[in-house]
């Protein structure tokens, strides 16, 4: 024990002890607070990374295409009429300028995990007399699969995406009637021209999003470009970051280095992002206010603690405790309080999160979402919570410091 | 008497309560008093006389409005509360009427408690001075147990211990035996006379029992914040 606390630590403790009541109702507060601050942040973590695991999951964070065709008013000599409002062009499918050169340029970024060329349109799918509208998109797999984990979805079959073979959405399967190993004729509008390609289903993805599995038809990166009539192009680059909340920033500056039309799944996903957000802001709400009821607590018990034993300060003062002594016996108070109240919080959080994990389940049976209290989280907010309990203990020791030995005694 | 064998020297102290305010009342008016070391001084006088006032300004627990006070050899009025606490610490022990015990803690804790504050540990040597302080005032058996449960003599008789504990110059005690029956009375008399005479140390004893007082080597008297009397008893 530090000898420079060893006067004051044992005479908080001992008074922490001899208030027992108080000193197990406050303890049992904070922890209360501390569990519930522990478990909301656990909570809003594991449904927000849920959320944007599942938003991410089928999306680039940063696509990359070229920009959208816009009219060009011609330069018009002095004097005449300028018109302000103009028929918007139709966008034609076009390709990425230079995406080759491009393409190694962004993997050397160091927040750029990767990157992913694609072709994709829309376009018919065929399967005797059904007809199914489908978004086509053409990809090479291995990187594609490191853009949204494609083998990870698969439900039926083996990806892959040899020339002639294609990877559908499950419920476009489903309205096909297509089986893996089957044929499907792809057929797509270049030039006013009806192009077709048959290919045969070498695997059924689950992309998480009913429309998605309704559309997609993915098919090797050549093969799209044939269908599309964009042959060598790419119509988007997909990149994948290492952290996504950096993909707005990213996005930006490659806006500014390069004449491409550049946008982060922030932009993509707007409401997403404002929906995260004011979830977050009223879970910061949440824990601060949860924190100001524990400092509260804290302070008016000891408060009463300094009332209470306003004769053995002023008999600890008598004998020669300094005020600087005096205050941090308070001081320490608080500190355990907090400390012992947090490890309960933490413990009782651990309790909660397991209640959760194993009562609250989905309609088919498996968790909503994994939430885990990480060590450093835990930690943070038992050292805050630590923290807020010496901060309600500043106005406490101080009345106590500044009591007047010679009154305090009389009482 | 030499300045050296002069413990106090207080010249005249005034002191008031609710300065510049209706009610403000001057409570000692001009006192001077000298306290030698190993005097055993018996502070006697009607209530409100200003016993306690002139005890806790000599205890360095309040502060005078004007005068002198020399403790040991040294001017103490300019010090701040820190300087005064640490003289307190280190050259005066208190009895409070009511022991002032702390309830939290053991007898010999209680009386261990300013060795701990001055040193921040308390070594085995400091706890065996302790136990022979506590073995001293007949408290053998008592030594572990807490203050409540222990009588008023007892818990009285640990006060002592604890007050000497520091070997202070100088012991105050406030109606040490204001609050027990006659028979612990005279036993805690007995104790601090015996205490006096084995270590020499000073005592003043602010009392209203004028039994107590006749067995005291010095008499002084306040009578409305003056001294009216201040006798010694000849040899």
């Amino acid at each position: 024990m530090l000898p420079w606390l060893g006067f004051e630590l044992r005479v908080a403790l001992r008074f922490l002890r001899e208030g027992r009541m108080q000193t197990l109702l406050i303890i049992v507060g904070v922890a209360a607070g501390v569990a519930v601050v522990a478990y909301i942040s656990a909570l809003i973590s594991g449904l927000q990374g849920s959320t944007l695991t599942k938003t991410l999951g089928a999306q680039a964070h940063i696509t990359l295409r070229a920009l959208d065709d816009a009219v060009t008013p011609a330069r018009q000599p002095d004097g005449s009429l300028t018109l302000t409002e103009t028929q918007p062009r139709v966008q034609r499918l076009r390709s990425v300028a230079n995406w080759q050169a491009l393409l190694p340029l962004l993997e050397q970024m160091d927040a750029i995990a990767a990157v992913s060329p694609m072709v994709s349109g829309s376009g018919l799918a065929l399967r005797g007399e059904a007809t199914q509208a489908i978004a086509l998109m053409g990809v090479e797999l291995d990187r594609y699969d490191r853009i949204v984990g494609l083998r990870s979805k698969v439900v039926s079959g083996t990806a892959r995406l040899d020339p002639g073979e294609a990877i559908l959405g499950r419920d476009l399967a489903a309205d096909l009637g297509v089986r893996v190993g089957d044929r499907v004729t792809l057929q797509t509008t270049v030039g006013g021209r009806s192009v077709s390609d048959a290919v045969r289903v070498t695997a059924l993805v689950d992309l998480g999003v009913r429309d998605l599995n309704r559309r997609t038809v993915i098919v090797p990166l050549r093969a799209a470009q044939s269908l599309l009539g964009l042959p060598g192009g790419a119509t988007v680059l997909d990149m994948t970051l290492k952290d996504v909340w950096t993909a707005s920033e990213l996005a930006q500056e490659l806006r500014q280095r390069y004449p491409y039309k550049v946008e982060s799944w922030q932009e993509n996903n707007a409401q997403l992002v404002s929906a995260l957000n004011a979830q977050s802001v009223s879970t910061a709400l949440i824990r601060g206010v949860v924190m100001v009821v524990v400092v509260l607590g804290i302070a008016s018990v000891l408060v009463v603690s300094v009332v209470q034993k306003r004769r053995e300060i002023g008999i600890l003062r008598a004998m020669g405790a300094t005020r600087g002594q005096v205050l941090r016996i308070f001081l320490l108070q608080g500190a355990v309080v907090g400390a012992i109240g947090s490890a309960l919080g933490i413990v009782l959080a651990v309790v909660l999160i397991w209640l959760f994990t194993h009562f609250v389940r989905g309609s088919d049976g498996l968790p909503l979402f994994s939430i885990t209290l990480p060590l450093a989280t835990a930690l943070k907010v038992a050292g805050i919570a630590t923290v807020c309990g010496v901060l309600a203990a500043i106005a406490p020791a101080r009345r106590a410091a500044a009591m007047d030995p010679a009154q305090a005694i009389r009482l | 008497m030499s300045a050296s064998d002069l413990l106090i020297e207080l010249d005249n102290v005034r002191k008031s309560y609710n300065m510049g305010q209706p009610n403000e009342a001057e409570v000692l008016h001009g006192l001077d008093l000298n306290v030698a070391r190993g005097d055993f001084m018996a502070l006697i006088g009607p209530s409100g006389s200003g016993k306690s006032t002139l005890l806790n300004i000599v205890g360095l627990l309040e502060r005078m409005n004007s005068g002198r006070y020399v403790l040991q050899g040294e001017e103490v009025q300019a010090l701040d509360d820190g300087g005064l606490t640490l003289r307190r610490r280190s050259t005066l022990g208190f009895v409070f009427q009511f022991h002032h015990l702390l309830p939290a803690f053991s007898a010999v804790e209680n009386v261990t408690l300013p060795v701990l504050m001055a040193e921040g540990r308390i070594s085995s040597r400091h706890e065996q001075h302790a136990r022979e302080l506590l073995a001293a005032v007949g408290l053998s058996r008592a030594m572990d147990k807490r203050p409540s449960e222990l009588s008023g003599g007892m818990q009285q008789r640990v006060a002592i211990a604890r007050a000497l504990v520091m070997n202070p110059a100088l012991v105050l005690a406030d109606e040490p035996t204001g609050n027990l029956d006659t028979a612990s009375s005279d036993e805690v008399f007995a104790l601090l006379r015996s205490i006096h005479a084995e270590r020499g140390t000073s005592f003043i004893v602010v009392t209203h029992d004028p039994r107590l007082a006749a067995r005291c080597d010095r008499t002084v008297e306040l009578v409305d914040g003056r001294i009216a009397r201040d006798e010694v008893k000849k040899a």
